[in-house]
């Protein structure tokens, strides 16, 4: 690991004054961001400990729930407010990382967690998130874990969190505060698609910290479920997750969230198949039509072919569990 | 006469080890100490409530380790898991993977298991960690670590304080329910020999017996 100058400041204000000078980075848990230090793939000249700051709290008001950016993915998993209401994302966080992984990341710093391909992750390999330019190693090479949504000949690489798909499907917005003051962003639209820009993977700015979460409330706790198809029962990451919610009533089913993860660039919101469900009774015939749905548009290169079944199959399973049918 | 005189200065270095090591480290320290006043300086200037450690530096940081306070040095990108092991000699918790894949150099953070190898040293300043060898009360072992002894929870043994800080987690975390529960709430440890089965067992009859752990 490079050398690096260290703060810790203790107000927002100094926060914001200290990221906005070039090659800093802010640390909460580190999880991720020391991983990547180690291999060399980050080298911030300056880290920014947020520690400091009173972003732990998870609080819940009359339309939802807030989530601070530095409550831990343990905390905010074992909390009974988001066990009661928001179970899809207390089953999502539990099904990421180790316990001792879960207990060192944070919010913030899952949304900021980088793509764990291969080719970002060895500094010698080519790849355009890493240095753009350089070209992507994925595309001709090991695929398996990649994209089949929304990628681009410049990076086919995937998100890897399972909590933002959750905070997806449940219609979250991120605050963040910059400079110029607070603002709102839809979960949905925090992450970026990889087109010409690969190196950027989000869409906060160089000056900006993520505050917190906030999660509207929602009809969905009975009728939730996140699926996770990993290479072995635990702590690995997803070749493909699917995070499904449903609203149902006398077996209609009024409205459906649907989120994939281990697919995309982001978390993959499945809109269409979302409102080919809505108003339809919870039958799996009716998961099957809205999976293939879902399924259009997909694209999968040598190594990765396998995901155009197993999604739609994941789809309909994790359908199934939130309608109870299975 | 050889043998003698090889047999002498091994005899004299083995001696003076202890003692080198405690100069290297007091002088390291003192070195902190004239560097350190320049950042807080500057930090005071700027109205700044920071601790700051520019590069080059080593910052002082105060961390109750096994139950002892430590006034310590350390450079920024120091992890906690190699301060433990390379400057407090506290060799008990183990370098595996150093990436936060294996779960061999797990300790308590404040009560809360953590890879201490994805743990920047200066980031524990002003908490309390717990490494194996702070289980044990005196001569008196822990009862995971009692569990793991009879149910022969190791077999090379490299994995295993990392598996027991997890393990005593576990327990207090309210996820040994069942060995299920048990197998996921100890994949982060994942060294997999024949003595799993053993791991688990062990842990099953720590949560049984009720015991404060």
């Amino acid at each position: 690991m490079k050398q690096f100058q260290y703060v810790r400041p203790s107000t927002q204000q100094n926060v914001i004054a200290a990221i906005a000078q070039p090659g800093t980075k802010i640390i909460a848990g580190g999880s991720n961001l020391v991983d990547l230090m180690k291999h060399g793939v980050m080298s911030p000249d300056k880290l920014v400990d947020i520690n400091k700051l009173p972003l732990k709290h998870i609080t819940q008001g009359k339309n939802g729930v807030h989530i601070g950016a530095l409550a831990l993915n343990s905390q905010v998993a074992e909390d009974q407010i988001i066990k009661d209401h928001f179970p899809l994302l207390s089953m999502a966080l539990n099904a990421g990382a180790s316990a001792q992984l879960r207990n060192m990341a944070t919010v913030g710093g899952n949304m900021m967690q980088r793509t764990r391909c291969p080719y970002f992750y060895d500094v010698a390999m080519p790849c355009n998130k890493r240095n753009p330019g350089s070209g992507c190693g994925a595309l001709e090479g090991f695929n398996r874990m990649h994209a089949i949504f929304g990628q681009s000949d410049k990076c086919i690489a995937v998100h890897p969190s399972d909590m933002a798909v959750a905070m997806a499907a449940l219609d979250a917005t991120v605050t963040v505060v910059g400079r110029k003051g607070e603002r709102r962003i839809a979960f949905t639209d925090f992450h970026r698609l990889p087109g010409d820009h690969p190196e950027l993977d989000n869409n906060l700015a160089k000056d900006e910290l993520i505050l917190g979460v906030d999660i509207p409330a929602n009809n969905f706790a009975k009728h939730s479920y996140y699926l996770k198809v990993r290479d072995r029962a635990s702590y690995a990451f997803a070749l493909v997750s699917v995070a499904a919610a449903l609203d149902i009533d006398n077996g209609i089913i009024r409205s459906a969230r649907l989120a994939m993860g281990g697919v995309a660039h982001k978390p993959w919101r499945l809109t269409n198949a979302e409102k080919a469900l809505a108003g339809k009774p919870a039958t799996t015939a009716n998961f099957e039509q809205a999976a293939q749905i879902a399924m259009q548009g997909a694209r999968a290169y040598k190594e990765n072919e396998f995901k155009l079944k197993l999604a739609p199959a994941s789809i309909i399973e994790a359908l199934n569990h939130a309608a109870g049918l299975v | 006469m050889e043998e003698n005189q090889s047999g002498s200065s091994q005899g004299a270095e083995s001696m003076e080890d202890n003692p080198r090591r405690n100069f290297l480290k007091q002088s390291t320290l003192l070195t902190a100490i004239a560097l350190t006043p320049a950042a807080a300086v500057k930090a005071a200037e700027n109205h700044l409530d920071e601790k700051v450690a520019a590069v080059f530096e080593k910052m002082p940081v105060t961390i109750e380790i096994n139950g002892k306070v430590h006034h310590l040095s350390v450079e920024p990108r120091t992890t906690l898991l190699d301060l433990l092991r390379e400057q407090l000699d506290l060799t008990g918790t183990k370098k595996g993977c150093d990436y936060g894949q294996c779960g061999a150099c797990t300790v308590h953070v404040d009560g809360h298991r953590v890879n201490a190898c994805l743990t920047l040293a200066v980031m524990t300043d002003g908490k309390k960690v717990t490494t194996i060898e702070g289980l044990a009360k005196g001569e008196e072992l822990h009862p995971m670590q009692e569990a793991f002894i009879k149910h022969d929870g190791f077999q090379c043994g490299y994995c295993t304080p990392g598996q027991i800080m997890s393990a005593v987690a576990c327990v207090r975390e309210g996820h040994a329910g069942s060995e299920a529960e048990i197998r996921e709430y100890m994949s982060g440890n994942i060294c997999r020999c024949g003595a799993y089965p053993n791991i688990v067992n062990a842990i099953m009859e720590v949560k049984a017996g009720g015991q404060q752990v």
